[in-house]
């Protein structure tokens, strides 16, 4: 099996509030991404396909039809975008890097035509990303929360 | 669908790669410029990846506000600007290289609460990197 990237950059604003949390927790739990006026990253996306390359054309999938659908369904979507007001896959969810790339496996999973949809690595800054991957979510762990 | 967040840190610290069950002649050949007696030392990168669900109130794996201060408590504090060998009690006994320093780092952070640590992955240059994952760890 063989896998393929490909690369793509966005710059989008959010914030970071629960409705449902008072004034002061949406503080403490999201410090200063809590600021209403938002602010923004710029989110470099990284789309992995796994697959066995076709014999007739040597390709896993047509990075051409990867940078169309990653144009069509993430860039147009999200690029200089608000993520909390205008990307309505995203609506009553809070926008941090775990839900968008969540979200964008979902916008990408059932459209790859050849292979499948290995990884979803969302960088928000060179310092934090997030990665949403083939793994069955069973695998997961406990997952509990201090 | 798995989900997993990962967090970048630095930190700077020196080490020295010497044997002491090893002849002074072995630890030459084994560890060549890095078993020089005074020590020499990297710019570390290290990579912490945390695992699970996804918290609908948060809508994330693990709230950084917990994870920095839980990484700045067990390892940087003990690392950065360190001499590894000299004030890391595990290296005292054992080889500083980046593959020990991986696994002292993954023990260090594996009781970390709000996510299950899944990997520990270290740049000690921009060359080499060295990784542990849980699966490795047991």
């Amino acid at each position: 099996m063989i896998r393929i990237t490909r690369k793509v950059e966005f710059s989008a604003s959010h914030f970071y509030h629960n409705p449902n949390f008072s004034v002061e927790e949406n503080r403490r739990v999201f410090g200063k991404c809590n600021n209403p006026h938002g602010h923004g990253h710029n989110y470099t996306l990284e789309v992995t396909i796994a697959g066995e390359p076709d014999p007739a054309t040597g390709m896993v999938l047509d990075l051409k039809e990867l940078k169309e659908l990653l144009e069509r369904e993430v860039m147009d979507r999200m690029d200089h975008r608000h993520l909390n007001y205008e990307v309505p896959e995203l609506a009553g969810k809070i926008p941090t890097c775990e839900n968008i790339a969540e979200v964008i496996w979902q916008l990408l999973e059932p459209k790859i035509t050849r292979g499948k949809l290995d990884r979803v690595r969302l960088y928000e800054s060179p310092s934090l990303f997030a990665d949403c991957t083939a793994g069955s979510a069973s695998t997961n762990g406990a997952g509990k929360r201090a | 669908m798995k989900m997993s967040l990962t967090r970048r840190y630095d930190f700077a610290a020196s080490h020295r790669l010497h044997a002491p069950k090893l002849s002074a002649e072995e630890n030459q050949r084994i560890y060549g410029k890095c078993n020089n007696p005074y020590g020499h030392g990297h710019n570390y990168a290290l990579e912490v990846t945390v695992t699970g669900p996804i918290d609908p109130a948060t809508g994330m794996v693990a709230n950084l506000g917990d994870l920095d201060p839980f990484v700045e408590r067990e390892v940087l504090a003990a690392f950065d600007q360190k001499n590894l060998n000299e004030e890391v009690a595990q290296f005292r006994t054992e080889v500083p290289t980046t593959e020990n320093v991986c696994r002292e780092i993954f023990r260090r952070l594996q009781n970390f609460p709000a996510a299950r640590l899944e990997r520990v992955r270290i740049e000690e240059t921009s060359k080499n990197s060295f990784e542990i994952g849980a699966e490795d760890f047991a």
